[in-house]
């Protein structure tokens, strides 16, 4: 296996932290750069989904649509339609959470390559609750036909994410969180559509992390490490089309698997991995994530110690689920 | 393709787009009867007067662009496209059937020539206004037209006032939307549905020129549109008033046609009617 290019810095407590979507918005910019077709369409969110720069070095190509999410993907299918490269961007609440059949019928089924952009996903939105914690959109983006689906753990990945989703010429959903988030990638790390990483190496259980639960899922491994307990960090940031030769080789090898997430696990990451599992390789899963329930308002850090989602509560669990889980080796 | 088409010739026209969205329907044994017939003789005038096409040639760059946003409507598209050449006219019995590229409701992906997929209502306004924006701002492009054609009962969708206030704001003065102001919907008639009331006054009030005409008159419809294209610091919105199910005297102004296919009697009976009109038609227009 390719050694992955981790931070060194990634396990201090200093690590460098910024915003996945701050990545997003040096991507565009710079997407921009490359390709005159990009336009930018924003429903009166531009500061916060990160439109700010492409609109100051490309004003022309920037379109305020208003608080008008059905609109805002509508016209970005007429965009791209017209030949255009529509990146359309909100909060992931309301897009995808209220323009789904317009994403679907005039982008998705209609094959346009819009680039539907969802800042502030996950439950790391924090004070906002649970009206704006879009947790459920991984699982209703993944069931659409024609949908690339990707979810960057770090805004250095979010950047190359942008990029590549840019020249893919196909409908991508590309999905966002708020907070500062610690770096665990490089400028060097790879990141192509379609691939997971292992970002550690390990033998007793395989740790499948998306977004920004990758990074707990390495702190994670580090205390198992501590505890004797060799655990595997495989980073997924593709969801759709998922990498099943690096995840399934990697369950083989270790026979158990946990997969985490800032979203429901019910259809979500969990969701497709346990699809997968079951057909092709199936293999002891406990899935972390959103246990089919609502948010609340609270701290990011709060809320991640609320549901369980750091390095520490990811490590106690994964102590559990070794010790009450048999490992389970097949000869295939 | 030759000069341009008299009226009679495009009544004619429109005729034979009646006779075979009835056939299509009768096949088919579901789809929308009504609105495909009211909205004949628009799509007559748009496929063979007003949009600047190439039918063998369907992705010609320097083409207008048609979006049809109530997308039940397609068999009155399919019937126009047909008639304009984009694929022989046996295919038109294909409808709705599996394996066929005329889908139930129309996708862009299947058949060459149709700009966009739509039957969930409410899209159409706003594809055609980015395409709209795309030509005025990004392009400098200024002979093309974008042309979109809503149901009234459509305007009950939240999306379309989106768009009219975006293309409003815009002033996307190449875009070009028809309402097929019919009067009737699934449920009932619109006014007793969900009463759109003042519908020139709404658009005017989103920043649009209006123009009401009789939408089953192919003059009228023709002017309304050199008329529109005129106009250069707003969008255009022509409220067509039709009549749903015209040309067929038993579905004329009945909602029940909405969304019914006719069974192979009442076929006969309008096939026979649109007969009478097409040779009534031709008295009248000795040239034919």
């Amino acid at each position: 296996m390719n050694q992955y290019d981790l931070n060194p810095d990634v396990y201090n407590d200093d690590v460098k932290k910024d915003p996945i979507r701050a990545g997003f918005g040096r991507g565009l910019k710079k997407a921009g750069q490359q390709n005159d077709y990009i336009v930018a369409l924003c429903a009166d969110l531009t500061e916060s989904t990160q439109i700010g720069p492409f609109r100051d070095e490309f004003p022309d190509r920037f379109i305020q649509v208003g608080i008008a999410e059905q609109n805002l993907v509508t016209v970005a299918s007429g965009f791209a339609a017209a030949g255009k490269i529509p990146f359309a961007s909100s909060y992931a609440a309301f897009n995808p959470g209220r323009n789904w059949e317009q994403i679907k019928t005039t982008i998705a089924l209609n094959n346009q390559p819009v680039k539907i952009i969802a800042s502030h996903a996950g439950i790391g939105v924090g004070p906002d609750g649970a009206t704006h914690q879009m947790l459920e959109d991984i699982a209703m983006m993944r069931v659409m036909p024609n949908m690339i689906v990707v979810v960057p753990g770090d805004s250095i990945e979010a950047e190359k994410a942008t990029l590549a989703i840019a020249e893919n010429g196909k409908p991508s959903y590309l999905r966002l969180a708020r907070p500062a988030t610690a770096i665990f990638s490089t400028n060097d790390s790879p990141f192509e559509i379609g691939k997971a990483y292992i970002l550690r190496g390990g033998n007793d259980i395989s740790l499948l992390g998306t977004g920004a639960m990758t990074y707990q899922l390495l702190i994670a491994s580090k205390i198992l490490s501590e505890w004797g307990i060799s655990a595997e960090v495989v980073h997924v940031p593709t969801i759709k089309p998922l990498d099943y030769e690096t995840i399934l080789d990697s369950a083989h090898r270790t026979g158990r698997v946990i997969t985490a997430e800032e979203a429901q696990i019910n259809g979500g990451f969990g969701g497709a991995i346990a699809e997968l599992l079951s057909e092709k390789l199936p293999t002891p899963l406990l899935r972390i994530g959103i246990q089919d329930r609502f948010g609340e308002s609270g701290s990011p850090d709060e809320l991640f110690n609320y549901f369980g989602l750091t390095g520490e509560h990811i490590a106690k669990k994964v102590q559990d689920f070794i010790n009450e889980t048999p490992q389970y080796h097949r000869d295939y | 393709m030759g000069g341009k088409l008299t009226i009679s010739q495009l009544q004619v026209k429109a005729n034979s787009m009646r006779n075979d969205v009835i056939r299509m329907l009768e096949a088919a044994g579901s789809g929308h009867t009504a609105a495909s017939l009211g909205m004949a003789d628009i799509l007559a005038a748009l496929y063979f007067d007003i949009l600047n096409i190439r039918p063998a040639e369907p992705e010609w760059p320097d083409r207008d662009i048609f979006f049809l946003s109530n997308g039940h409507t397609v068999p009155i598209q399919y019937a126009a496209m047909a008639e304009a050449g984009y694929f022989e006219k046996d295919e038109l019995l294909t409808l709705r059937k599996l394996g066929s590229r005329l889908q139930g409701h129309p996708e862009r992906t299947k058949l060459p020539g149709l700009e966009n997929t739509s039957g969930p209502l409410g899209s159409g306004l706003s594809q055609a206004a980015g395409f709209a924006y795309s030509l005025q701002y990004l392009d400098n492009v200024k002979h093309r037209f974008v042309y979109t054609i809503m149901g009234d009962g459509e305007l009950d969708e939240g999306n379309v006032w989106e768009a009219a206030m975006f293309a409003g704001k815009y002033k996307l003065s190449q875009l070009i939307a028809f309402v097929d102001r019919n009067n009737i919907q699934i449920d009932g008639n619109t006014e007793d549905v969900m009463p759109l009331g003042d519908l020139r006054g709404k658009w005017e009030t989103f920043g649009w020129h209006v123009i009401e005409i009789d939408g089953n008159n192919i003059q009228s419809i023709i002017d309304a549109v050199n008329l529109a294209k005129a106009i250069t610091n707003r969008p255009t919105v022509i409220i067509a008033n039709t009549i749903p199910g015209r040309g067929v005297n038993f579905m004329e102004y009945d909602y029940k046609w909405h969304g019914v296919a006719p069974n192979s009697e009442q076929a006969n009976d309008a096939l026979g009617e649109l007969e009478v009109a097409a040779a009534t038609i031709k008295i009248k227009d000795m040239s034919l």
